[in-house]
């Protein structure tokens, strides 16, 4: 089974996406990882405002099937939630580059994107 | 140890299935989606490869009696063709094991089948990998009580799949060359499918009307590709089960870290403490003084899915129970759980909390079944 891996993005190991635009970076999980994960039925996220770390938790996808934690790709300041998953977490599987995103993060240093993997690299982790 | 492979592993791989360890067994837990199965078999038909169940046979003079001293429910109401829902207990009371047992035509000295003269044949289904452990159970018990009967453990010469749903007996019986639609509930008989000599039983684990087919084992691959319908995995059966408020051995009861008995599980009714069986005295004291816990379904109301495990605490923030089973029922999107409280929780819409990722999250005890069931 072939993925969507679009290549405009950086990637965490831990699967989420990256995707910066004048330094405030949408977040979002990638194709495979909605997959894995099957019918999404619940996502907790931060609140607009709140501070994430690179490579710490900032909140929970849940699928009927298992609980996965989610990870921030750079640290910075929390300035959008999609607030249209906690009505239709679906999206998540539905289109998880696009109206599936999560977050969307003012970096502190945009530069900790070159610490992911480019859309290369993470294919070859997911093959 | 490797794990025991369903005889369609290979056509549930290329079907695009994936797979899970249940009880010692590779088995296929999503095709499409669950909810996409879950809904079909809620409207229409789905259906599973419960290949991993075991199968044991247990025939001979004594084989009644056997049985009804290893199973809680009473086997002498069985007529050739009837089954029960029965618990597996331990000498005091603790569930073991759940099982269905059937019936089967009596054989006679020469094999052949007959309702009425021969020795009484018993087919009893007990959960993925316990089928050694039972068999040993009952070789170590018949002998023990000197009875005469012969057990047999058949888990790898049977296939087995349950076709459940609305549409469920209508494709069952287009399949099968004698009509099974007058089977009732728990009733069950041999048919034959494109020349393959099936036991068919009106039972399933979903809360829809369906039918388990017991199939010989080479001819498992021939008989699932005669059913055009949703192939559906153990995560639909799972979420289909928790609203139909049935209990996941392993889970909602396990022996070594949550030994239950069968009145604080909610099977009571699978106890017939007129008859003799191992572990009746202490379910017969049990049933005079009551329980002090019970199983309950309940309804998360603040957002959150409640999982295996996850505390549940009283309006007070004191822990008064565990989660055994949890999850966002796909029929009533909204998530439901089961899970052991005291008697003084367990009445219908009493306020409870379950503990989700160290938050308090609101939860209501329900009624189960959560949805309607046959």
């Amino acid at each position: 089974m072939s993925f969507e891996i679009p290549d405009d993005r950086r990637y965490l190991e831990s699967h989420e996406w990256a995707l910066e635009t004048d330094g405030t970076v949408r977040v979002g999980i990638s194709d495979f990882a909605q997959d894995e994960l099957g019918d999404v039925v619940f996502v907790e996220l931060p609140d607009e405002g709140d501070t994430v770390t690179q490579e710490t938790e900032f909140g929970v996808v849940e699928s009927i099937k298992a609980v996965s934690d989610l990870y921030a790709p750079v640290s910075g300041e929390v300035t959008a939630v999609n607030d249209d998953l906690f009505d239709a977490p679906e999206l998540v599987n539905d289109d998880p580059f696009g109206d599936g995103w999560m977050l969307e993060i003012e970096a502190d240093d945009a530069s900790e994107l070159d610490d992911l993997l480019t859309a290369d690299e993470y294919e070859d982790q997911i093959a | 140890m490797p794990l025991q492979t369903p005889p369609l592993r290979g056509l549930h791989d290329e079907r695009g299935a994936k797979f899970t360890e249940f009880g010692g067994w590779d088995m296929p837990v999503e095709f499409d989606s669950i909810r996409t199965e879950h809904a079909a078999v809620r409207e229409a038909v789905g259906i599973f490869d419960v290949s991993h169940m075991g199968q044991i046979h247990v025939t001979g003079p004594d084989a009644t009696e056997l049985m009804q001293r290893l199973t809680t429910n009473d086997v002498s109401r069985l007529a050739v063709g009837d089954s029960q829902y029965a618990a597996i207990t331990d000498e005091d009371g603790l569930i073991i094991d759940d099982t269905v047992v059937y019936r089967l035509p009596n054989e006679t000295d020469e094999g052949a089948r007959t309702d009425e003269d021969g020795e009484p044949t018993y087919l009893f289904v007990p959960n993925a990998g316990t089928d050694e452990s039972t068999h040993e159970r009952w070789i170590t018990y018949r002998n023990e009580w000197d009875l005469e009967a012969t057990v047999d453990n058949r888990t790898d010469e049977y296939a087995m799949f349950a076709v459940q749903g609305p549409d469920a007996a209508e494709l069952v019986d287009d399949a099968t060359a004698e009509s099974i639609t007058a089977l009732d509930r728990f009733e069950a008989q041999y048919a034959t499918v494109d020349g393959v000599d099936c036991w068919i039983a009106r039972t399933g684990y979903t809360g829809e009307d369906g039918f388990e087919l017991i199939v010989p084992w080479s001819e498992a691959e021939h008989v699932w590709s005669l059913f055009d319908c949703q192939p559906c995995g153990l995560g639909a059966r799972d979420t289909l089960r928790i609203e139909a408020g049935l209990l996941l051995a392993g889970q909602d009861f396990d022996r070594e870290s949550d030994p239950r008995t069968p009145y604080e599980a909610g099977i009571g009714f699978t106890v017939a403490l007129e008859t003799e069986f191992v572990g009746r005295d202490a379910l017969a004291e049990l049933e005079r003084e009551g329980v002090e816990e019970k199983l309950v379904g309940f309804q998360l109301i603040d957002r959150g899915v409640p999982r295996h495990g996850y505390d549940i605490t009283n309006t007070d923030s004191r822990v008064i129970g565990t989660v055994t089973s949890g999850t966002m029922s796909p029929s009533l999107e909204h998530p439901i759980g089961l899970g052991y409280v005291p008697v003084e929780y367990a009445e219908p819409g009493t306020t409870l909390q379950v503990v989700v990722r160290g938050q308090s999250k609101k939860a209501r005890v329900e009624t189960t079944p959560f949805i309607d069931t046959v």
